[in-house]
């Protein structure tokens, strides 16, 4: 940098005037880069929805998949991916709360919580298709739990545990320490602090994860793939709830299905034209499933920051 | 609690036991709960290497590594896993010449020039298209973009890697764009005040002094987006095409590992087979280069890392 000695007051005022230009300049170009991914996006999406109208209708959700695209529709498909989401909440959020409430509430600061801790974090950025491979070796075949509905909730139980502990554990760090701590004067031991007063306040941010991660699930096509699910099922699985005691049936689980991506992206891989529109429209729905999820989740998060007053 | 009658000495302190007790075993539940992620990495290691041993069996390390064709499936095999890597990284490359500078760039601006209420509009929104499934991204790669490469470039193939690399590119913008700009944002604001006061522009400020002041931030965040583009599967699997080529030009058909293993899993394959097994070594391949990545990514935060 030139010392001022060597610059003129002309210079100076000249640098600047360049400088200021090229900030405006700056700004331009970001606002243009931005509105210009926006934008791709956005025509995308349209461009999507537009390519699926033809197949809205009711002989859309109401139908099996078919030979002929304009029969063909989504309802096993729905049905699938509606009992997976079901197998993989009902494993997540208690493994996932409890993880997360051990960690926050419970682990000591050591090299064994650390191990958690790094292994957590490692498993988010694991690819989605390795979960396949695990579900497939470990599931599928060690456990002989077959190419049914159970294996695929475990699998994507596995894959959105690290999005519900992560969200669970900054929900319970939300809670200020001076409610446990006026439990813990009153003479509570720790779970009844975190079951009483921490779980309590920390249920809007638990919600808000889980909603996240079945959002990330509805939508994961390659661990499902991976262990078996088949594109072509024109069938339901067996229905949960039977007519005779005790009017609960497990045989769902253990059931073949196929699942709303797979469905989808079999249609975009055949050559044939006419299912393309079908797998448009599919992907307009499956798109329309998770900004909704996703908005709900935020809409919870923000009404729940704000009741909130400590 | 619903007790009205006052405890006895003894009563209270059973009581008190029986709480205590019940403490311990919780606290044990919960950390089972903990060692299930533990348990998942081990899980995924073992069965893994446990495959792949049973792959190596019949093929050489040396073959694998070296050689240039990769057809397990075909009556005359060959091994040779270089096709799929060129596959996997020439497209992870197009989708980092695309998400690496616009990432950075919207990132610079919604930190540093934006007014606030356009950053809170953008982040959510950002936010959201990071939830879009991949399947989507694939229809648009196979079905928009390709045909309008086409007609650009009309030798291009229809199944090509510059397609599913640009839509990939794009589809981790977002990642790369949020992940910035809260390293950013992290930056104290008396290093940018110093910086006004000697008389820099916003664009020096952001360029000289933010830019670097969080460059662990941003480097994690590039890393996150080079494990995404190189792990995901259905955007090629749908647009890249199922011939594996060992290639690194963009406008070729190609089959990355990921696609290959959907390749598989589609098919009927005996259990126990070697195209069952080729799937876990070429998953094994997968997640050393993930590995490769996140270990240099740890390492160069770490020296980067800022104290504030």
């Amino acid at each position: 940098m030139a010392t001022t000695a060597h610059l003129t007051l002309d210079e100076m005022r000249r640098g600047l005037g360049w400088r200021k230009q090229v900030d405006k300049l700056f700004v331009i170009v970001g606002l243009l880069i931005m509105i210009g991914c926006l934008g791709i996006l956005a025509y995308l999406f349209l461009d999507l929805v537009h390519d699926g109208a033809q197949r809205f209708g009711w002989k859309f959700f109401a139908n099996f998949p078919s030979r002929k695209a304009e029969n063909a529709g989504i309802l096993s498909p729905a049905v699938g991916t509606a009992l997976i989401m079901v197998v993989t909440a009902l494993v997540s959020l208690p493994v996932g709360v409890a993880a997360a409430i051990y960690l926050e509430e419970y682990a000591p600061k050591n090299w064994f919580t650390g191990i958690i801790e790094i292994n957590v974090t490692n498993l988010a950025g694991v690819p989605s298709i390795v979960y396949g491979l695990l579900a497939l070796g470990l599931f599928v075949y060690q456990f002989g739990l077959g190419q049914s509905i159970l294996t695929a909730g475990l699998t994507l139980a596995l894959l959105i545990l690290p999005i519900v502990i992560v969200a669970t554990r900054e929900s319970l760090r939300a809670v200020p320490k001076a409610i446990r701590e006026a439990a813990y004067g009153l003479g509570a031991t720790r779970w009844e602090v975190t079951k009483d007063h921490v779980l309590p306040y920390s249920t809007g941010g638990i919600l808000t994860g889980l909603i996240l991660g079945l959002s990330r699930a509805i939508g994961e096509t390659a661990p499902i793939i991976t262990i078996g699910a088949l594109a072509f099922i024109a069938f339901l699985p067996p229905s949960p709830f039977t007519e005779t005691f005790p009017f609960l049936s497990f045989e769902w689980l253990k059931s073949e299905f196929t699942a709303m991506p797979i469905q989808m992206f079999n249609w975009v891989s055949r050559p044939d034209q006419a299912f393309q529109s079908n797998a448009a429209a599919a992907g307009a729905v499956l798109l329309g499933m998770t900004l909704l999820m996703n908005t709900v989740a935020i809409v919870i998060r923000y009404r729940f920051r704000k009741r909130i007053n400590w | 609690m619903g007790r009205s009658q006052a405890l006895n000495s003894r009563g209270a302190f059973t009581l008190l036991t029986y709480r205590k007790t019940r403490d311990r075993i919780v606290e044990f539940v919960l950390m089972l709960a903990g060692m299930v992620a533990v348990f998942t990495t081990v899980a995924i290691v073992f069965i893994l290497l446990k495959e792949s041993a049973a792959f190596f069996e019949h093929v050489t390390i040396r073959e694998f590594l070296t050689g240039r064709q990769w057809t397990p499936l075909f009556a005359d095999a060959h091994y040779g896993i270089m096709p799929l890597v060129a596959g996997t990284l020439t497209v992870t490359g197009v989708a980092l010449a695309v998400a690496i500078p616009l990432g950075t760039i919207i990132a610079i601006y919604l930190s540093e020039f934006a007014p606030p209420r356009l950053r809170e509009t953008v982040k959510p929104i950002l936010e959201l298209l990071g939830a879009v499934p991949t399947v989507v991204y694939g229809y648009f790669a196979l079905l928009i973009v390709t045909p309008l490469l086409q007609k650009l470039m009309p030798e291009l193939s229809g199944f090509n890697m510059l397609s599913p690399g640009l839509v990939i590119g794009v589809m981790i913008v977002p990642y790369v764009a949020s992940l910035s700009e809260d390293a950013m944002r992290a930056v104290p604001r008396y290093m940018r005040e110093g910086s006004y006061a000697m008389g820099a522009t916003k664009y020096q400020t952001a360029l000289g002094v933010v830019v670097p002041g969080a460059f662990s931030g941003i480097a994690a965040a590039y890393i996150l987006g080079i494990s995404r583009a190189i792990g995901e599967t259905m955007v090629v699997a749908i647009a890249a095409g199922m011939q594996p080529n060992l290639s690194f030009n963009p406008t070729e058909p190609s089959q990355t590992i990921t696609a290959y293993i959907v390749q598989v899993s589609l098919g009927d394959l005996p259990h126990g087979g070697i195209g069952y097994q080729s799937i876990f070594a070429a998953g094994l391949v997968l997640m050393l280069m993930t590995l490769v990545f996140n270990v240099l990514g740890f390492f160069l935060t770490r020296r980067f890392r800022e104290a504030y």
